[in-house]
């Protein structure tokens, strides 16, 4: 008897300890994604154990339920149900396609919980489709191409080309790289415009067809293996001679690495050049990450570290994990990532976490970036009165 | 302006050598053992991570690559025998299409396997040295490595020719496609055929992934890519035909070639960029040419296939006493929510497995009792849920009515394609549907003002009455039950029988007197609104919408279902679908590779069940019967 009140006593215990912590529910298209989810997970693992080390959040240990999406916004719905309803988490967060955040996050509005969307790049996301319940921390499709477009500018080039994949991502980058270099520089004329279907890129046909065009500049919205293909085909037949080439994303190890010594040398791009970064905060976490992981961080390893270190500090400012109190802290909250501080802004619930804008070059072999610097995203950001006018009211 | 056509035509041509390789050897297997081979696609994969690995083991140099290319063709001969020796061998005698499933899971294993085996990160391959560089044509700079390959194409299809033309082997292919059972009679061993026959066919597979080293990484979404491209290819030109296959190769190549060779083009002020076109110009070319032509280009009727496996049995109603457990059981998941109240998620998982058996028990209606395949089911599912979800962002309509109309779209789409479809049989009739639906999906995909493009829509949330998760499970139980009632019913009523009848014996149907295809029209327009009531359940479900309600994907996964519960009784799509979506929800916890656990358990359920679960169960309850007696 005395045995089965010792089992009873501990499991209560262990029951109590779970209580406890504070569950925080993660989904994501591991098994779609891997090359930028395998280090975006690793990245939330070592923010996880690097807080819960230092004694948790308000005296409670962080957990994070973690589950795979499937790559699609029907399961992403019912895994979001399943966190909710059976792991009890204070909120979610994660996502990498836009079509799954911007489900999961109109989820957080009908189920009136937190959501952090970590990855998904889509503007709707924060504007026309954002809602009083989702946070976003990477900067959006037209926050990178803003990055990009004065020094586009300053080339003074008149006949350009586009090439992007044919979704929403590719769309509203050109039509925002459009509208954008149009006011800065009036004269500016497109001349070729290309959209290969997704992961399905004729390149052959694609550079040659922009060749034909006789543009001065190139923006480029492809990426991954459309953009390897992209890139070998351009190089073998000459297409970014004499060229200026602006190109979203790829200076991010996970675009650039897989070209290894055939990256392009040059191109004006957004991304992440981790081996290069010269501040504090981002030593601290290059040495961490490397000792844990033995490898070096993807972009995707960054913006997992620091959704969980903002939803640390979030639960810490609003005390509790009440979904309205954490809102209230959510907005406006100011927190440290390995890119230097970022603010979650009050008005439209996007953080202003930026990028690395520089030029691509070999080096060892290796694609990286030079000239290189960290554009704040807060300084990319339209008027407050425009983002008003996209984003409906709450 | 007419020297850039001809260079694009040149792009064209290495495109369509790409192509023809993988396509060819899947017209192969498909003419001599009738399996559709979903896992061509991933041996082209395979052959291409192996040949990347194998180049930068042997290093630099002609020797290295070339010698990596055989050893990917090698190593996809020795898979693709091992995959027939192993998985489908035991399973020749089954239904027609259920190999289907299993060379699914062999998708789903081999797709973990591989990144198991080579990471997440794409694999940029060697040039082939020699042909690193350009040959300028026209005043434009063109690979010399495509030269090369405008010109294996061609020389594999004369290898093929000779191969089939003037060897025994060839002859006893040849003759295999055109009447197996004789082969078979006349004393040919079939399983070193059939063996033989799908290691050539996998070899050409690798070697064409390998041949792409030097103009794409290695990356895991190769094998879908691969795999649906090789099938249009595959059907365009006739299935079993290689010569068709280069055709269909050429024609679908240089077509998208002109596509990215026009660009954007003014018409009428406003701006049309046809390189948008690529998204779908393979499925307008299938859906073209097999309107116009049922068999393909080159192809041929298919020669009936004499039972492979025993006959079906009739279907019968079932007797009193199943009636009444049927109406217990139903009663009783009525009461779910309650005894879920302390667990809330099973009534969630609940819906999705209820709408999930409305779906596959739609297809069952037209595959099963049809004989009608659809590879492209999804179409009058996504038709049903973005009708649902237009009706109430567009139009402002309340739920109940969107749910109760929006299905409406679904029976349009059915009837206007299956107007096409049902003049075709067998795989081409499941050809033409997934191109129809791939059709759909592109329009979806494109219209971005009306469906909110890739994006999709989001916002379809129940009414007040129905918001509660208990209340919406109620209501789609309903809706579910009366929906199988309805098939059911049908299925067995004489219009059931006359489908039946023009299934089994299309001619002696007609002479008594039905009008096959216009039965067969009708029944794939009630399985299309029934799918469309899924659709339009599944959109309120989940709150949002988007494309891959339509995707290959999502059909496959009614096909997937069909096959597991057993396309030969109505009980078969209803087991299938609640246990591939209650299998699937575990397993995607349970494991990182949750894919090659799926894998694994639908091949151990393929191998024990080869009638579908409720094939087997219905066989072992025959053999218990028999014993009491």
């Amino acid at each position: 008897m005395k045995k089965v009140f010792a089992a009873l006593g501990a499991a209560l215990a262990a029951l109590g300890a779970q209580a406890q912590t504070i569950r925080l529910g993660e989904l994501n298209s591991y098994k779609a994604q891997p090359a930028f989810l395998e280090p975006y997970r690793k990245g939330w693992e070592l923010a996880l154990e690097e807080i819960n080390a230092a004694g948790g959040v308000l005296g409670r240990k962080l957990e994070v339920v973690s589950r795979d999406d499937n790559g699609n916004p029907g399961d992403a719905v019912r895994v979001a149900e399943e966190l909710v309803s059976r792991e009890n988490v204070a909120l979610l967060f994660g996502t990498f396609l836009s079509h799954v955040g911007l489900a999961v996050a109109d989820f957080a509005k009908q189920r009136r919980i937190l959501f952090v969307a970590a990855e998904p790049l889509t503007d709707k996301i924060t504007w026309q489709n954002g809602n009083r319940y989702t946070f976003r921390l990477r900067p959006s499709t037209y926050m990178q191409v803003a990055m990009l477009v004065p020094e586009a500018a300053k080339l003074r080039k008149k006949r350009w080309a586009v090439v992007y994949p044919n979704y929403e991502y590719g769309q509203s980058a050109v039509a925002s790289f459009r509208q954008l270099l149009k006011a800065a520089q009036p004269d500016v004329e497109f001349v070729a415009e290309q959209a290969p279907a997704l992961g399905r890129i004729d390149a052959g046909a694609v550079v040659q067809a922009l060749a034909d065009a006789k543009p001065e500049a190139i923006f480029n919205v492809t990426f991954g293996a459309d953009l390897a293909k992209f890139v070998r085909e351009g190089q073998t037949r000459g297409l970014f001679k004499d060229r200026a080439v602006f190109s979203l994303l790829t200076g991010e190890p996970e675009y650039l690495d897989p070209l290894k010594d055939e990256a392009p040398e040059g191109w004006w791009v957004t991304g992440y050049p981790w081996y290069a970064i010269q501040t504090k905060e981002h030593d601290a976490f290059l040495r961490a990450y490397q000792a844990r992981f033995k490898d070096y961080p993807r972009l995707g390893s960054v913006v997992g570290y620091a959704t969980v270190r903002a939803i640390a500090d979030a639960i810490r400012r609003a005390g509790s994990v009440d979904t309205e109190k954490l809102i209230a802290a959510f907005r406006g909250l100011k927190t440290t990532t390995p890119f230097g501080p970022i603010e979650f802004r009050a008005i439209d619930h996007q953080s202003t976490m930026g990028a690395y804008v520089g030029q691509t070059a070999v080096q060892q072999g290796r694609g990286v970036m030079k000239n290189f610097r960290y554009v704040d995203g807060a300084a990319v950001m339209p008027p407050d009165a425009e983002v008003r006018k996209l984003r409906p009211a709450d | 302006m007419l020297s850039s056509f001809a260079v694009q035509f040149l792009n064209g041509l290495a495109g369509a050598s790409a192509l023809f390789l993988v396509a060819a050897g899947l017209s192969l297997i498909f003419g001599v053992s009738r399996i559709v081979n979903f896992a061509h696609g991933s041996l082209y994969m395979i052959g291409l991570y192996v040949a990347c690995t194998a180049a930068q083991a042997f290093g630099k140099g002609p020797a290295g690559f070339w010698g990596a290319v055989l050893v990917a063709a090698f190593v996809g001969a020795a898979l693709g025998a091992a995959i027939e020796i192993a998985v489908l061998r035991r399973i020749y005698r089954a239904p027609e299409l259920f190999q289907l499933l299993a060379t699914f899971a062999v998708v789903l294993l081999l797709r973990d396997a591989a990144l198991y085996l080579w990471g997440p990160e794409d694999i940029l391959g060697p040039k082939a040295p020699g042909l690193e560089g350009a040959i300028e044509i026209l005043g434009r700079a063109f690979p010399a490595y495509d030269l090369l390959l405008i010109a294996i194409g061609p020389a594999v299809l004369a290898a093929l020719w000779l191969l089939l033309a003037r060897t025994r082997f060839g002859l006893l292919v040849r003759a295999a496609t055109q009447d197996r059972e004789m082969v078979a009679a006349l004393g040919v061993d079939q399983k070193w055929l059939f063996t033989g026959v799908f290691a050539l066919g996998s070899a050409l597979a690798a070697l064409g992934g390998a041949l792409q080293m030097p103009r794409e990484p290695a990356n895991l979404g190769l094998d879908l890519v691969a795999i649906g491209e090789a099938f249009v290819v595959v059907v365009v030109g006739g299935m079993g035909s290689i010569p068709g296959a280069y055709l269909a190769a050429l024609l679908i190549a240089e077509i998208k070639a002109l596509c990215y060779g026009i660009g954007t083009v003014n018409v009428l002020g406003t701006s049309v960029a046809f390189s948008k076109l690529t998204l779908v110009a393979e499925f307008l070319v299938m859906a073209a040419v097999l309107v116009w032509r049922p068999w393909g280009l080159l192809g041929r009727a298919q020669a009936a296939v004499r039972a492979p496996g025993p006959p079906e049995p009739p279907l019968r109603p079932i007797g009193r006493g199943a009636s009444v457990a049927l109406a217990a059981l139903v009663v009783a998941l009525a009461f779910l929510p309650l005894a879920a109240r302390g667990y809330p998620y099973l009534t969630v998982l609940a819906i999705d497995i209820l709408i999930a058996v409305l779906f596959a028990a739609s297809l069952h209606f037209i595959m099963g009792p049809g004989g009608m395949p659809s590879f492209g089911h999804a179409a009058y599912f996504g038709l049903g849920a973005y009708g649902a979800a237009l009706l109430v962002k567009g139009l402002g309509a309340p739920m109940e009515a969107a749910l109760l109309l929006a299905p409406l779209a679904a029976l349009a789409g059915a009837l206007v394609f299956g107007w096409f479809a049902v003049r075709l049989s067998g795989v081409y009739l499941a050809m033409l549907t997934l191109a129809f639906a791939q059709i759909v999906w592109s329009a979806v995909f494109q219209w971005d003002e009306v469906t909110g493009g890739s994006n999709g829509l989001v916002g379809i949330w129940p009414s007040a009455r129905f918001a509660d998760r208990s209340a919406y499970y109620l209501l789609t139980l309903a809706i579910v039950v009366a929906g199988l009632a309805l098939l059911r019913r049908v299925a067995l009523s004489p219009f059931g029988y006359a489908m039946r009848a023009g299934r089994d014996s299309p001619l002696r149907a007609e002479a008594s007197g039905i009008p096959v295809a216009r039965v067969h029209w009708v029944g794939f327009a009630l399985a299309g609104l029934a799918c469309g009531y899924a659709g339009a359940l599944f959109a309120f479900a989940k709150g949002t919408i988007s494309p891959e309600t339509i995707s290959v994907g999502r059909s496959i996964d009614a096909l997937v279902m069909v096959l597991l519960g057993g396309v030969q009784s109505l009980a078969g799509p209803i087991v299938g679908a609640a246990t591939y979506t209650s299998l699937a929800d575990t397993i995607m916890r349970a494991t990182d590779y949750w894919r090659a656990l799926l894998g694994l358990a639908i091949l151990a359920l393929v191998q024990l069940f080869p009638q579908g679960l409720a094939g087997g169960a219905a066989r072992l309850a025959a053999r218990l019967r028999e014993r009491a007696r």
